[in-house]
């Protein structure tokens, strides 16, 4: 690697434009809302400047703060779910035959590709009362009531009088639902990768020496992957976490998250300023959970080289 | 004796793929992932509006897209924007990747960390960003087309030139650098180092990364939603705005149309890349 001071010349070239082009078009926005967010409102277009932190106290409001405990416990749920599902996929991804590995891994990342917009899009169409689920639904219960007739209890109507669909879209479950859906494969990803760095001997030995499997993965597997595991519950927590378009199209009126606040500061509620303090205060927790992945990652490397 | 079947052996300690129980999740968990991607895809076809049953198979609703003069102008405009993102993109990521990759300097990781920002911080914060900014700036609206997209493009270059910077630094990494110095022994200047020895090199990073910045753009919904107008609408901010209404045929079959494209590409991409990671070394 060179030094830069030894070649200004190709440094400026190189360097000019794409820093140039972050600072204006990304870090100077961004610095924009930051200030905003000490801002007031005066008129309909007027924010005046005046350094009051009011936007981050109507944060703390308990309105916006069960808004923001909404979102963790959402994004919570979502990354425990994602993983208890991705573990075994992950288990079963590292441990397949070289044949399939790079199928099962295709098939995994390849609902990333699509679209996020269209996959919350056919969740609509599977979850709606007129959707496929209900309509499975449905089938079910005229065979269960036509073989109760058969039996000779029709007349008692123990499935009820008519086929009610069940209410799987506009809640909070769709919006978790919909959430798992999104942000598997950030989960499968990470743990796979540590994994299958994992030197099977730890496991023989383990087995070898009379451990339960459960046992093993216990006390061998779980904590040797455990910065995978780390990895992969921050990973998939930020995202969760800053997620707008699942619980918009999803979910209900009482299952908006921080994203939907913003938004809605910003276009229908028309109070940027506020909007502008949410987004930091987003940010700020994004920053944290990034800075503990890192520790995390650190710890690891730390831990390798004692 | 000879066995007509060989005898199947019970699954080893170690062969979790065998078991029955990880094998049922796995096919569970891929019918969950896969399950409302291919009824959407599939019902694209069907001719019944109602979208539950299946009526036969017909293209109609490709043609009744095709018709839809607003779904096609707003393709349109996501073709022209990713098209002109892309470019930009590709050379700043470019430029910043040789830069990182070749130089040391002063509160380099400072520099990495600004560069990874877009990448990590939450969309809609992105979003509201860009919205603030183009309107304090009074970026003029209402120009002619294609000019009235430059600020949608200009964000979709502000999330994608990173991205593209780390795919070529990955690149990058296995560039031998005895031939740069061999380039630069027998008298070539700098601009001709890089013009014949390391771009070369990059070429593979360089269209992986161009199409990963093509798909981000043409994918991207949350932050152009928040820099497009009446006049700028691309295809996810009007599938979105056609989805918010209801569930038909026609959104399927655009729909189809979207993940088809980017399934291609990012297949095209894959390929590239692993072809440049077998050739180079």
């Amino acid at each position: 690697m060179d030094d830069l001071s030894a070649n200004r010349r190709v440094g400026w070239v190189l360097g000019l434009p794409p820093t140039a082009w972050l600072l204006v078009f990304f870090l100077v926005p961004l610095g924009l809302i930051w200030v905003l967010s000490f801002g007031e409102k005066r008129g309909i277009v007027d924010i005046a400047i005046t350094w009051t932190f009011d936007n981050y106290q109507r944060a703390l409001d308990p309105l916006y703060l069960q808004i923001f405990a909404k979102s963790f416990w959402f994004a919570g749920i979502t990354t425990a779910v994602c993983l208890l599902v991705a573990f075994p996929i992950a288990l079963a991804i590292t441990f397949a035959t070289p044949r399939w590995k790079p199928i099962l891994l295709l098939l995994t990342i390849l609902p990333f590709w699509t679209n996020l917009l269209i996959r919350t899009y056919a969740l609509i169409a599977v979850l709606r009362t007129r959707g496929y689920v209900n309509f499975t639904l449905e089938w079910l219960w005229e065979k269960a009531d036509a073989l109760l007739v058969l039996v000779g209890l029709g007349h008692l109507q123990l499935l009820g009088e008519r086929f009610e669909p069940v209410e799987l879209l506009y809640n909070n479950f769709a919006v978790v639902f919909g959430l798992v859906y999104v942000h598997l494969p950030f989960m499968v990803l990470p743990l796979y990768a540590a994994l299958d760095r994992l030197d099977r001997s730890y496991i023989e030995a383990s087995l070898d020496l009379g451990a339960s499997q459960f046992r093993t993965f216990a006390s061998v597997v779980v904590p040797l992957a455990l910065p995978g595991i780390v990895s992969g519950v921050i990973i998939t927590f930020i995202p969760a976490l800053g997620s707008f378009l699942t619980p918009d199209l999803l979910g209900g009126t009482d299952s908006q998250m921080i994203a939907n606040v913003i938004e809605r500061q910003f276009k229908s509620a028309n109070d940027w300023p506020f909007g502008a303090a949410l987004s930091f205060l987003l940010m700020y927790i994004t920053f944290f959970a990034l800075a503990l992945r890192a520790m995390a990652s650190r710890g690891r490397s730390a831990m390798e080289a004692a | 004796m000879i066995r007509l079947w060989p005898r199947r052996e019970p699954p080893g300690p170690l062969d979790y793929g065998r078991r029955a129980w990880l094998r049922l999740t796995l096919l569970a968990t891929f019918v969950f992932l896969y399950a409302p991607i291919v009824t959407l895809v599939a019902f694209s076809f069907n001719d019944s509006r109602r979208n539950i049953v299946w009526r036969g198979f017909t293209w109609k609703y490709y043609e009744r897209a095709l018709e839809n003069d607003g779904l096609i102008t707003a393709f349109a405009n996501s073709l022209t924007i990713a098209l002109v993102s892309t470019l930009v993109s590709t050379v700043l990521g470019a430029m910043v990747a040789v830069l990182l990759w070749r130089f040391r300097f002063r509160l380099k990781t400072v520099y990495e960390g600004a560069m990874s920002l877009p990448i990590v911080i939450p969309e809609i914060c992105m979003g509201v960003a860009m919205l603030a900014f183009f309107a304090r700036v009074q970026w003029p609206s209402g120009l002619a087309w294609p000019l009235n997209l430059g600020a949608i493009t200009i964000a979709h270059v502000s999330f994608s030139f990173p991205f593209v910077a780390v795919v070529v630094r990955a690149r990058l990494a296995s560039f031998n650098r005895d031939l740069e110095e061999a380039a630069r022994d027998l008298g070539a200047s700098e601009w001709q180092v890089f013009r014949d020895i390391l771009i070369p090199h990059m070429r593979p990073g360089l269209v992986a990364g161009a199409l990963l910045a093509f798909t981000l753009s043409l994918d991207d919904f949350v932050i152009t939603f928040f820099t497009s107008g009446p006049d700028t609408v691309t295809f996810p901010v009007k599938v979105y705005s056609m989805v918010r209404f209801s569930v038909t045929p026609e959104v399927n079959a655009a729909s189809t149309v979207l993940i088809v494209i980017t399934i291609a590409l990012t297949t095209v991409a894959l390929m590239l890349q692993s072809r440049g990671e077998a050739k180079g070394g």
